[in-house]
């Protein structure tokens, strides 16, 4: 394996979006502290989750997941595009790295940008609200499968994509809702009972519920299941995204 | 002499555009080669599948012995390219982008002093801590070129680098690709400027309509398919000149024709005989070499025709 040739296009993709940090680290960290801060002033008193768990604490994994989930699609995406519009991918292709090295080095990077988000999220939000921790490792667990599913997600939009409106299209009308309507603000269990059995089918909601049983203890479903869904959904869409870098889609014409 | 490129029934459809139609090439090492042709004859379709950023219908390319398909990690070891775009990424600077281009073939940070080299060479030293951004189309050229060459490749692909550049850059590119030629590195060069080609290359292959049309030395290709100009000025010349002569005429002013003579047969003996027997008597006689111009206009057109 061409380890030092991966670490190059990782490291190359960490600091094209440190370059941009405000664009690519503050905006999102802020964007969810602005939630929390509105949502939480608004609802904490009306609101109660899992008994007697306050609405501000049980926003907290919801936003940091969601903000994963954005920032890992939009880095893939967004990069793929942008090299392909301005050519500039022709220096990655003319390498000797293979399609599994490339495949990993960008969703890495777009990995340790989304986590990077949520750790700043969980750090402010700590000193905000005073989050737990009941179950580290799901947290974990969780948070890199979701940040990796969802760089892949959006390594596959970003080699479809001819230009930077398809990407946006596919964010804003597929990426945006689903997180919104995964849970991120609400527990499926206070939605009707339809709608209960349309959120199952979700991905989304896997993620941000196996998330928050990490910081509660408590979920919708079981962790584990969400654990398998999401390994599951990554293994598929990762042979997609190789089967499709093998056959030369889009970038070796 | 081992060879460097290999192309066998090279094959690549663009919908209905024949893009290469069955392209034989062998390179060989150390060689300078000079690949010419029109807007649309297939030089960048070539080099994108050496490269392996374009995928052939069918035939097998080798660089360095490396299948460019099956082999691909190894044949882009041996290969630099030189893309005809002014391509660029700008969130980096000029160090940074050579750092980056070295990495992915694995170049360790021992190889700093190439780099360093490379930016002195190509007179890039007192840029290299320039965002590419702030970098004039000429010096962005410059890097294209240090980017090819970082992880030295054995063989390096110039793909039209002259396009749109200054004479004194032209010079500095084409003295800094002889040394290159020198010092062992096969060059496979693609110009619109003839007299590049002229000046540079052992070999030219000219392509056209995705197949080569030609392919010699220099020397060679004057030789095989070229005419020579040769003006005579006639005494005794009534209005019907001999066959022989009208066959080869160009031009005619007064007592002077000019004609197109073939390198490779005795036409001008038969045209001196045809006069002779025709009492016409030869006063002066000049005859001048076609150039490669010439050559590439009239195999180009040909074919077209």
């Amino acid at each position: 394996m061409n380890v030092r040739g991966t670490w190059t296009l990782f490291s190359k993709e960490v600091k094209r979006f440190m370059v941009v940090a405000m664009q690519t680290l503050l905006a999102p960290v802020i964007t969810a502290l602005l939630y929390l801060v509105i949502f939480s002033h608004v609802m904490s008193d009306r609101v109660t989750m899992y008994d007697d768990l306050a609405y501000s604490s049980f926003l907290v994994p919801g936003l940091i997941m969601m903000s994963i989930i954005q920032n890992a699609f939009g880095n893939t995406s967004s990069s793929l595009v942008f090299s392909k519009v301005t050519g500039s991918i022709v220096f990655v292709l003319l390498g000797p790295l293979t399609h599994l090295e490339f495949f990993i080095a960008f969703v890495a990077a777009a990995m340790f940008r989304a986590l990077l988000v949520g750790l700043a999220i969980f750090i402010a939000a700590y000193f905000y609200v005073g989050v737990t921790v009941a179950a580290p490792v799901y947290v974990l667990l969780f948070g890199v499968l979701g940040a990796a599913t969802l760089a892949t997600i959006g390594f596959l939009v970003g080699v479809w994509a001819d230009k930077f409106d398809h990407a946006a299209t596919f964010q804003n009308f597929v990426i945006m809702p689903l997180s919104f309507l995964s849970g991120v603000f609400y527990s499926i269990h206070s939605l009707p009972a339809v709608w209960q059995a349309v959120s199952r089918f979700n991905p989304l909601f896997y993620m941000i519920d196996g998330f928050r049983y990490g910081f509660f203890g408590q979920s919708d479903v079981a962790p584990q299941l969400g654990v398998g869904v999401m390994c599951g959904a990554l293994l598929i869409l990762g042979i997609l995204t190789l089967v499709m870098l093998r056959s030369g889609y889009k970038l070796r014409t | 002499m081992p060879v460097a490129v290999s192309i066998q029934q090279l094959h690549k459809r663009f919908g209905e555009l024949k893009a290469l139609n069955g392209v034989d090439l062998k390179i060989a090492e150390g060689e300078l080669f000079g690949l010419l042709g029109p807007n649309g004859a297939g030089k960048s379709t070539l080099i994108g599948i050496m490269a392996g950023l374009c995928r052939a219908d069918s035939g097998v390319v080798t660089v360095m012995g490396k299948d460019v398909v099956r082999d691909a990690a190894a044949s882009r070891r041996n290969l630099g390219v030189v893309p005809q775009e002014l391509l660029f990424d700008p969130f980096f600077k000029v160090r940074e982008v050579l750092q980056i281009q070295a990495g992915y073939f694995g170049v360790d940070r021992r190889h700093r002093a190439w780099i360093d080299e490379l930016l002195e060479s190509l007179g890039l030293a007192d840029k290299a801590d320039q965002n590419m951004r702030s970098l004039s189309g000429g010096m962005k050229r410059r890097v294209l070129i240090a980017q090819a060459l970082v992880h030295k490749p054995r063989v390096l692909v110039l793909d039209e680098p002259t396009a749109g550049v200054d004479v004194d850059l032209r010079q500095i590119l084409w003295s800094f690709v002889k040394r290159l030629h020198r010092e062992g590195t096969t060059v496979l060069l693609t110009t619109h400027y003839l007299e590049e080609a002229e000046a540079l290359c052992e070999r030219i292959g000219i392509m056209n309509h995705g197949e080569l049309v030609a392919l010699d030395s220099r020397a060679g290709l004057m030789e095989r398919y070229s005419h020579y100009q040769a003006r005579m000025r006639l005494r005794g010349m009534g209005d019907n000149l001999p066959e022989p002569v009208t066959a080869a005429l160009t031009r005619r002013e007064g007592d002077t024709v000019w004609l197109q003579v073939a390198h490779n047969d005795d036409q001008l003996a038969t045209i001196l005989a045809a006069l002779h027997e025709h009492q016409i008597q030869v006063l002066e006689i000049e005859t001048a070499e076609q150039n490669l111009e010439d050559l590439f206009l009239e195999l180009t057109q040909v074919k077209r025709s």
